[in-house]
């Protein structure tokens, strides 16, 4: 599995470190050190254009409601107003929201991580006949736009009488074939001379799963399991076709209403997005390794 | 996809006791899938299949169930809605496409260097595509609002007196609508192609140096032919992903001013979910399901071609 973010990347311009003509190493070196200035000064200015968004964002959340949206732009906040921090919590359920969020997102990923490695190990380590087409049922589904077939599991949740709890959405989204198709792909990539090596010792196939191939893919099951919390943590179509109460809504849907209800609370309504994402950048700055190995082994996302 | 025929399946059982390791083999194959193949059947491979059926159904919420034929898709031909969220699909699809495609790349080549630090930068880039979606909404509906919004404002300082209204009017709120997904996916998609620059051999670049190509003849005769692959997989996902685009656009703009950002995804909720029309809004979604199939297709179909 490679590791996009491990230094040792190969250079892209390579090329230009055999020069034709050898130039003298000191004038090489200050031409580098300088090329080296210049292409950080480059993407300190272009990260500081694609993060503006969120400078922007957590400036204005600090400022007072008049303050958001003024000609001109002002970038600082004249004086910090905490206060905003206090009185979110209060005006809007946020702490309700969070929990609810919290508790569908764990319980998802748990379920997703659990059900998807125990089935990805009966696809990549077991041979039975009709393994491979049940395989390519869970990859054709992959396909589907999620938007194709959400009319039916609307349906069939309005039957049982689901709508409107957690159960439909954990339902729907603790079993997804994206698990299962990624763990997989990471089993196939273990040696199944281990399985066997296992087996003459005695470890039934369950025990192999348990002691031998779970440890050993740590570094999927952390990508799958980011992937999962983070995706559930960010839905929004879910929970705003399922949940019509107030105290069983999730962030988003919580921040959407709030928009609504209270358009001009421009400083709030930034506080409450900040909020929002923070469980999302601490799970990302914790695991970023996980994230991106994650997609680019897979190359597809749920 | 390749790995799944690279392994026979059980040979053929001999004796008795290889019979039996057989069908010992099937029970512990399928114990293991069990758990999760009775959810994913239940919530997702059925759905797929009702879908599909549905299509050709009246069904609505107070009606019983009857046979409908190819009704709800000639209906299709005269639905105003479906028109306007089939043609601005469509645009998003042409405008959100390449603009990602040329970003992502560029990102990804000015971020594959030998430098100390370098994770961070692409790290960074990377988190706008995992930030939840409303706060994205909510704070690019902020920065395009038209009169005292910072994009304004810098248009104004550029010295463009009549700055487009963005998600207020109905003609510019789609690219704006595009512009935030453009931000918001591209280092997913650098991501992709970083990995696949990563895989290119340095040799190829030395033996470019030693010809004395210069860095465009590299990047146009060396990286863009060594990427075709990456490239390949990122053009599918990003069209796929086009195709389905939901709710981004719902959250800013609601599918407004008017009709301005309708897309499909959002008129199949809107006449299933909200409306009870399931049988009308699933023939929808079968053609959706078939363009984005269509469109896989035709460009696996010139992969194939570039590749003879």
């Amino acid at each position: 599995m490679s590791t996009l973010t491990s230094d040792l990347a190969q250079e892209l311009d390579g090329g230009r470190a055999l020069p034709p003509v050898p130039a003298r190493r000191g004038s090489r070196r200050i031409r580098s050190r300088l090329g080296r200035i210049a292409m950080y000064v480059l993407l300190v200015l272009l990260l500081t254009v694609v993060l503006l968004p969120f400078l922007w964002m957590l400036s204005s959340s600090f400022k007072h409601d008049d303050e958001v949206l003024t000609v001109p732009v002002q970038w600082l906040p004249t004086s910090f107003v905490w206060s905003n921090y206090a009185q979110i919590w209060t005006q809007i359920p946020m702490a309700g929201y969070l929990a609810n969020s919290a508790f569908l997102a764990i319980v998802i990923t748990i379920l997703q991580v659990l059900t998807g490695s125990f089935a990805a190990y009966g696809f990549a380590k077991v041979r039975f006949p009709g393994r491979d087409a049940l395989f390519l049922a869970y990859i054709a589904t992959i396909a589907v736009p999620w938007q194709a077939y959400m009319i039916p599991q609307y349906m069939m949740m309005q039957k049982a009488g689901l709508t409107n709890t957690f159960t439909a959405l954990i339902l729907l989204q603790a079993f997804g074939a994206f698990g299962v198709f990624l763990m997989r792909q990471y089993y196939m990539t273990i040696p199944d001379e281990l399985n066997e090596a296992a087996r003459i010792d005695g470890l039934s196939d369950y025990g192999i799963w348990a002691r031998i191939i779970l440890p050993l893919s740590k570094p999927a099951l952390a990508s799958l399991a980011l992937l999962t919390f983070v995706n559930t943590w960010n839905d929004y179509m879910g929970p705003f076709i399922y949940l019509s109460s107030n105290e069983l809504w999730t962030v988003q849907i919580g921040l959407k209403s709030f928009i609504g209800q209270y358009s001009a609370q421009y400083a709030l309504i930034m506080t409450g997005s900040v909020i929002s994402i923070v469980p999302i950048l601490v799970i990302f700055l914790a695991g970023q390794r996980y994230f991106i190995s994650g997609i680019a082994t897979s190359g597809m996302k749920g | 996809m390749t790995t799944l025929t690279d392994r026979p399946s059980a040979a053929p059982p001999r004796s008795v006791a290889s019979r039996r390791m057989r069908r010992r083999s099937i029970l512990i194959g399928w114990s293991f899938i069990l758990p999760n193949f009775l959810g994913f059947a239940l919530f997702t491979l059925v759905p797929v299949l009702a879908a599909f059926v549905l299509a050709f159904m009246n069904w609505d919420a107070y009606n019983p169930p009857t046979f409908a034929g190819i009704k709800n898709f000639t209906r299709l031909f005269g639905d105003q809605n479906f028109h306007v969220a089939l043609g601005n699909t469509l645009i998003y699809a042409i405008g959100h496409v390449p603009l990602t495609l040329v970003c992502s790349l560029g990102l990804a080549i000015l971020l594959n260097q030998k430098l100390r630090g370098i994770a961070f930068f692409r790290v960074a880039i990377f988190f706008p595509y995992i930030t939840s979606l409303v706060a994205i909404a909510i704070v690019w509906n902020m920065l395009f609002d038209p009169v005292n919004g910072p994009i304004n404002q810098f248009l104004h300082l550029l010295g463009i007196a009549n700055p487009p209204g963005w998600t207020s009017s109905t003609g510019w709120a789609l690219p704006a609508v595009i512009i935030t997904s453009v931000w918001r996916d591209m280092g997913y998609y650098m991501v992709l192609f970083l990995a696949g620059l990563q895989a290119i051999p340095q040799e190829y670049y030395e033996a470019a140096a030693m010809d004395g190509a210069g860095r465009w003849r590299t990047f146009w005769n060396i990286t863009l032919p060594s990427l075709r692959p990456t490239t390949f997989l990122v053009l599918v996902l990003l069209s796929v992903s086009s195709f389905k685009v939901f709710d981004l656009i719902f959250v800013m703009t609601g599918g407004g001013p008017g009709r301005a950002t309708l897309v499909l995804s959002q008129l199949i909720y809107q006449d299933g979910i909200l409306n009870g029309q399931f049988g009308y809004s699933s023939a929808i979604s079968l053609v959706l399901f078939l363009i984005v199939l269509v469109v896989t297709v035709f460009q696996f179909r010139i992969q194939q071609r570039r590749e003879r």
